[in-house]
């Protein structure tokens, strides 16, 4: 039998915390995608080299404090318009590398213009869209990418497109812009998914660097405190539910089209 | 040298543009309206994005180009943005964002008549929501008010300099006047853009990833859950506030010495107010003018001064009636003040603000 010392060893290390995430409790509820896909963030930057060239630029939404735990130069945007801070801050440092890091309520309702627009100009930027089909910060109500028949509290009969109308594929529309070099849709509820993830994040900072154009990196998430499910269930439903609507996978890499 | 002294005939709006080339803007961001659009046409024609290297974006709304303004002077660049009325309106929000997070930035306002749609027609009536801070919270942008072409371009530069002394959005608060007409302008001289170094001195605080692993991350947020640390911000904020009313009231005081009577006017309704003084000079009544140039900060002490001074004091403004209580209070209700304006859109005759002048002389021998 092995003493805990005798584990504890350089050469056993199989993983560790991100040199970029900072030694602080996080806001999120234990079973939200925000921290993993923070790791990831965090992750890449450092592999890239990228620490002291990259503004990162925070939503309003859960991640609102996400410059709290990746330590990275940060700009904390007002509702929606994280894209035209990050445009700003692009043409005029154009050997960054600027991110936005933004959910369904920021990106795809209040911030559509924003998004749209600073995609369809080919900002040589990333957009990084957390898709939980719910406001998790403001307590669960109804988002743009809730799905027909789920109940929210602004929806608590299902949403119901006569009344609501209806879940918004914005990442398909993202695709057909002429401006964007990489859309995605991802997701971090496994092991695989996460390396994948991971690699999609990779692929849309190296372009932005490369100047390439847009990149869009959606991440089907779950919000079990919104959803009022554990997180294993909520894992489970967003398997069974979400990515029948929001189908995973690369929707336009002009790399590979090329 | 000699070149940079050249007297040039432009419209205001132009002016703006060539002034804002000049004196080493990096970036502007905005988006077409009426009485404005000369600013953003000009630059697209004169193309500094190949000679200085000053960035210039059409956005896609007024709430986009401030938030680009947002974001790029939290970065440490010299931004500005300019629109009319009822699109400063719609930058209200990433306005106060600016303030709250301490984001340099310059703000041009070619007013239009309101409210809503309003009219193309000139106007002073954003004087509220520029003085007052027009967005959400306790803040101030600092306002300065042109009555010229020259001041146009002038005033470029010195908002600049202002917002990053302070850290704090400028505006230049113009109207479709000073922005259409043409006038003798002589522009600034060409100052290079700051150099990647210079803007890291200068702006220990800009969150550019540069220097990150020694000082520590930057963030800009107005954001802080915490209300105790949220009333210390504020309280730092307004002690800035304070700061800037002790330094930096500008005002022109043009024949006040021996006046009787005092009109107060800014911007273009100074330009009007000059000519109706001619004329009450010529008819015996000695009239002087008065005329803020900050109007946030507001020249009160000056103001209280001069109303001790004279009988009666005329404000002559193209809004119903906003700076005037300004005026009152810093007289502190020591004479008789009276407002004449026109509104919707229509710029006063010289010869309506005479007779008001006669008006407010009648009242004032009562």
């Amino acid at each position: 039998m092995l003493t805990r010392e005798e584990i504890i060893q350089p050469q056993n290390l199989v993983a560790e915390k991100p040199a970029l995430m900072n030694n602080v409790d996080m806001h999120y509820c234990p079973g939200c995608s925000h921290g993993v896909v923070h790791k990831l963030v965090a992750e890449v930057i450092a592999e890239m080299g990228l620490e002291e060239k990259t503004i990162g630029i925070s939503p309003v939404g859960c991640a609102v404090f996400a410059y709290r735990y990746i330590d990275i130069d940060w700009q904390e945007a007002a509702h929606g318009r994280a894209p035209a801070l990050a445009t700003a801050c692009k043409r005029l440092w154009p050997d960054r590398l600027v991110f936005t890091y933004q959910g369904d309520g920021d990106l795809a309702c209040i911030g559509t213009a924003e998004t749209i627009h600073a995609l369809n100009r080919g900002e040589n930027i990333t957009i990084i869209f957390i898709n939980n089909a719910i406001y998790g910060m403001t307590g669960g109500q109804m988002a743009p990418t809730t799905l027909l028949g789920m109940k929210t509290a602004t929806c608590p009969y299902g949403r119901d497109p006569r009344l609501h109308g209806y879940p918004l594929k914005i990442t398909e529309i993202a695709a057909q812009l002429e401006g964007t070099a990489y859309v995605t849709r991802q997701s971090v509820h496994s092991v695989a998914a996460i390396r994948k993830c991971k690699k999609a994040i990779r692929h849309a900072f190296e372009n932005s660097m490369q100047g390439k154009g847009s990149n869009l990196v959606e991440v089907v998430s779950t919000c079990n405190s919104g959803w009022k499910m554990n997180p294993v269930k909520a894992n489970e439903w967003m398997e069974e539910h979400m990515f029948d609507y929001y189908h995973v996978g690369d929707l336009k890499d002009t790399e590979v089209i090329r | 040298m000699a070149q940079e002294r050249e007297v040039l005939l432009m419209k205001g709006n132009e002016a703006i543009a060539h002034a804002a080339i000049r004196c080493g803007c990096d970036g502007y961001f905005g988006y077409p309206i009426t009485p404005q659009s000369e600013v953003l046409e000009t630059l697209a024609e004169l193309k500094p994005w190949e000679t200085t290297g000053m960035v210039v974006v059409q956005a896609e709304s007024e709430v986009a180009s401030i938030n680009m303004l947002y974001g790029g002077g939290g970065t440490g660049k010299r931004v500005m943005t300019s629109s009319s009325s009822p699109g400063v309106a719609l930058m209200q929000e990433g306005i106060a964002y600016m303030a709250g997070a301490e984001v340099p930035g310059l703000i041009v306002n070619v007013q239009r008549g309101g409210p809503g749609l309003g009219t193309i027609q000139p106007s002073q009536s954003d004087y509220y929501q520029a003085t007052r801070g027009g967005g959400n919270g306790d803040y101030h942008v600092i306002v300065l008010a042109p009555n010229s072409v020259q001041e146009m371009a002038d005033f470029v530069d010195l908002g600049f300099e202002l917002a990053f002394r302070y850290r704090n959005p400028a505006m230049i608060l113009s109207d479709g006047v000073i922005g259409q007409m043409m006038e003798k302008v002589v522009l600034p001289p060409q100052k290079p853009r700051r150099t990647d170094e210079e803007i890291y001195a200068e702006c220990p605080w800009a969150s550019n990833g540069h220097g990150l692993k020694t000082r520590g991350p930057q963030v800009i947020t107005s954001l802080e859950l915490d209300p105790a640390v949220m009333e210390q911000r504020n309280l730092h904020l307004q002690a800035k506030y304070k700061q800037v009313e002790e330094n930096e009231v500008r005002f022109e005081s043009t024949g006040c010495e021996d006046a009787e009577y005092a009109i107060v006017a800014f911007g273009s309704a100074s330009r009007i107010a000059q000519k109706a003084i001619e004329t009450l000079r010529n008819n015996g009544t000695k009239v002087g003018l008065f005329r803020p140039i900050t109007l946030w900060p507001f020249p009160k002490k000056a103001i209280h001064d001069l109303a001790q001074r004279v009988k009666g004091i005329l404000v002559v403004e193209i809004n119903a009636g906003m700076m005037v209580y300004d005026v009152e209070n810093a007289a502190e209700h020591c004479v008789p003040i009276r407002q004449f304006g026109r509104l919707g859109g229509i710029v006063p005759d010289p010869d309506e603000i005479v007779e008001a002048m006669e008006q407010l002389k009648q009242v004032c021998c009562k």
